[in-house]
């Protein structure tokens, strides 16, 4: 017997994003989008909750969260950075750039700092191909960026 | 009228309907496409296609590119080679890239001579493994009936589809992607906890040995060599007109004299009947039934129908995980299997003058989930269990082939009395709708108090997924429904949940055909027309008896005297009676 227990304010707020897309399970895809982006992940009781109002096995749903990439069961930090390495960027370098953000960070792909400040994260082409290579930060992209400059990226959100 | 199209397969021209594949045009004129991801479970609603394996590919004129025959409708005009050199070598090269991901421990492999990727790679004629590349590495997940290696798994997803769309159960799903992808249960938790029911379809589906059961075979060869031990045995209904094929005899053969005789040379002291007890089910099940429909009739509100057949592990299991807001309609009588157990390990151990411990009951099962039904702590006194062992008819075979038992040339014995003596009606309890067939000859009689003039409710057979029909109890009618494959069953619940549909009775199997397509009887591959055959040989087994009401069993009535009392008595209840449990998921809400 699976037994969750999960903060009733988050219960809610997952019952009204499955609801609002009609509790279908084809709109699976939407409602994790969704859900990813108001709770920030989707640990696995977020996905029984939401299986549980669709109707839709998790097995399934952990199906779709683990295949694409940008799911996460993990949580993101307070700035989620994310490094392109599609085709443009990882030939202009920017596996170079991924390396320095892991030193200066001192985390893995998909780890979190220990502040809670910062999660890093690759990811394949944002469509700014021109820009190679890109990075994200939260929403905001900066481009042809050098390892020399993830130091100075790192500190403009340090404060924040 | 349907749209006819005209093709050639091999130089043979034919004519099929539209919408027709290629693999089954040229199966319909006994041309044979090698396949393994297709599995059709013929009539119950049930085809895995994905198209992912490649083995069937066939070379159709004109196109560039071989077809996949599985996933490729027929088109007007088509002309289909189904085995030109360019097709041989693109399936040995598609097998060989199979191998290069999968372990070559086949001679100790629970599916060794039964894999069909080995079968492949055999008739292929493959002396080699070309491509040696990285190999997956899968922790062994091991449940109370099932072993998950998935090192073996091919991705031919009819696990997958079994447990999803044939069972509703979905705890196996694909995950992950590219070289990881596998087929696991959500968060690849071990299957014991996720909403797994055991049914074991997906064992009965796996082509390779990434599913299989649990081996039982040793713990109950070392029972009968230690001489401390008394060992019985007992053979569910669905076992004698399976275990045959594992023989290399038809499917369908009745083989219950034989099977007795290899029981008694592999050592067990007593070898007697599941369908006893199934006899004794009618009683206590029967009785029930009646004083359940006799209250309602009489406009006795606190009384619930329909009452639901309990038999069933892999049924019970499903009831308990989804339905958990029903778990007072199934009849509380324990399945034959666990009321042999409870009525040997007290009545039979007391005539022989022996302690429970000292007294060993191995049952024979076309189930997977009876594994785990053994085991359920209610089924034990002091921790004793009343079934010590639950083997299926596959580990019996392999036991019969273990002592190179030359099985189809035994002369045929008789089960032992009185725990062996049966009628026709505990026989049918291995088809779908015979449980409530053999109910309703006894209930008819009991309620009626007149003699049936027909024994055969041919009403309630078949095969199609959920049948409704009936019964005339002497001017009263008595609606009874019946579902078989949990998706099935899924389906009649909702209707009874809503009210749609009122209903006396219901029995539910969670095996397509009944315990004659239980997920622990010889691999039928997917040709479900060995299914059938078994469920015809179960009615002619019924027939050829001549005792075919459970109460007429003399045995059963001397039980009743000299022990039990009445049906659904004092004793009878506390030893033939059970509890269910509420295994739903649950979701708490905290404030934190």
């Amino acid at each position: 017997m699976t037994r969750i227990s999960l903060n009733s304010k988050k219960i809610e707020t997952i019952k009204e994003i499955c609801a609002s897309f009609g509790n279908k399970p084809s709109e699976i895809i939407n409602i994790l989008h969704k859900v990813q982006g108001a709770l920030g992940f989707l640990p696995k009781e977020v996905q029984e909750v939401i299986s549980e109002e669709i109707r839709m096995p998790v097995a399934q749903i952990y199906g779709i969260v683990s295949f694409y990439s940008f799911f996460s069961m993990k949580p993101k930090g307070e700035h989620p950075i994310s490094v392109c390495l599609g085709t443009a960027c990882y030939v202009r370098d920017s596996e170079k750039v991924l390396d320095e953000f892991k030193r200066q960070l001192g985390v893995g792909i998909g780890e979190l700092t220990d502040d809670g400040k910062f999660s890093l994260d690759c990811l394949r082409c944002v469509g700014a191909c021109g820009l190679a290579p890109v990075a994200l930060v939260g929403e905001k992209v900066y481009g042809r960026i050098t390892p020399a400059q993830v130091k100075d990226i790192i500190a403009e959100y340090r404060d924040k | 009228m349907e749209k006819m199209i005209n093709l050639t397969i091999d130089g043979i021209k034919l004519q099929v309907p539209k919408g027709t594949t290629i693999l089954k045009a040229a199966r319909s004129i006994g041309i044979d496409i090698p396949t393994l991801c297709h599995y059709e479970l013929k009539g119950q609603g049930i085809e895995n296609r994905p198209g992912s394996c490649r083995v069937c590919m066939v070379e159709v004129e004109g196109k560039g590119n071989l077809a996949a025959a599985c996933a490729t409708n027929v088109s007007e005009g088509m002309v289909v080679k189904t085995h030109t050199l360019r097709v041989i070598m693109a399936r040995r090269t598609v097998v060989d890239l199979m191998l290069s991901d999968h372990p070559s421990d086949c001679l100790i492999c629970p599916q060794s001579g039964k894999c069909e990727l080995q079968k492949l790679a055999i008739d292929l004629g493959l002396r080699e493994v070309t491509y040696a590349g990285e190999k997956s590495e899968y922790r062994i997940d091991v449940s109370p009936a099932i072993i998950r290696d998935m090192n073996k798994c091919v991705m031919c997803r009819r696990c997958e589809t079994v447990c999803n769309s044939l069972q509703t159960v979905g705890s196996l799903s694909a995950i992950d992607r590219g070289f990881k992808a596998v087929v696991g249960t959500a968060f690849e938790q071990d299957l014991s906890k996720s909403t797994c029911v055991m049914c074991g379809q997906c064992v009965q589906a796996c082509p390779v040995g990434a599913l299989s059961e649990v081996d039982n075979t040793r713990q109950v060869m070392s029972a009968i060599s230690n001489p401390k031990k008394t060992v019985i045995v007992q053979t569910a209904p669905a076992v004698r007109v399976a275990i045959g094929e594992e023989f290399g005899m038809k499917p369908g053969s009745r083989v219950t004299g034989k099977m007795v005789a290899a029981l008694r040379m592999l050592g067990f002291d007593y070898v007697f009947d599941t369908d006893f007890a199934a006899d004794l089910t009618i009683m206590e099940e029967g009785t029930e039934m009646l004083q359940r429909i006799s209250k309602f009739i009489q406009g006795d509100k606190s009384v619930k129908l329909p009452i639901m057949t309990s038999c069933c592990p892999g049924w019970v299991n499903f009831f308990e995980t989804y339905y958990p807001d029903m778990l007072d309609i199934p009849s509380t009588a324990k399945s034959p299997m666990q009321m042999f157990g409870a009525i040997a390990k007290t009545y039979w151990a007391e005539r022989l003058g022996i302690s429970r411990e000292d007294l060993v009951v191995v049952s024979i099962m076309p189930c997977v989930a009876k594994k785990y039904e053994c085991q359920r702590d209610e089924f034990k006194t002091n921790g004793n269990p009343d079934v010590d062992y639950s083997l299926t008819t596959r580990e019996l075979a392999d036991m019969i082939k273990l002592l190179n038992i030359s099985f189809s040339d035994l002369q045929e014995e008789d089960f032992d009395r009185p725990l062996g003596e049966s009628t026709g009606a505990a026989v049918i309890f291995g088809a779908t709708g015979g449980v409530i067939e053999a109910a309703t000859r006894t209930a008819y009689e009991l309620f009626t108090k007149k003699e049936l003039g027909k024994v055969d409710f041919t009403e309630l057979r078949g095969l199609a997924g959920v049948r409704e029909a009936t019964v005339d109890f002497d001017g009263t009618p008595i609606h009874i429904g019946i579902a078989h494959g949990l998706g099935n069953a899924r389906k009649l619940l909702d209707k009874v949940r809503k009210g749609e549909t009122m209903f006396h009775a219901i029995e539910i199997m969670a095996c397509p055909g009944g315990c004659v397509g239980g997920a622990g009887q010889p691999y039928h591959h997917g040709d479900f027309s060995k299914v059938e055959k078994r469920l015809q040989a179960i009615y002619e087994e019924d027939a050829a008896k001549t005792l075919r009401k459970s109460h007429e069993n003399p045995y059963i009535q001397s039980l009743y005297k000299d022990y039990l009392g009445e049906p659904c008595g004092e004793k009878a209840h506390k030893l033939l009676h059970t509890i269910y449990f509420d295994k739903s998921a649950k979701i708490e809400e905290t404030e934190e």
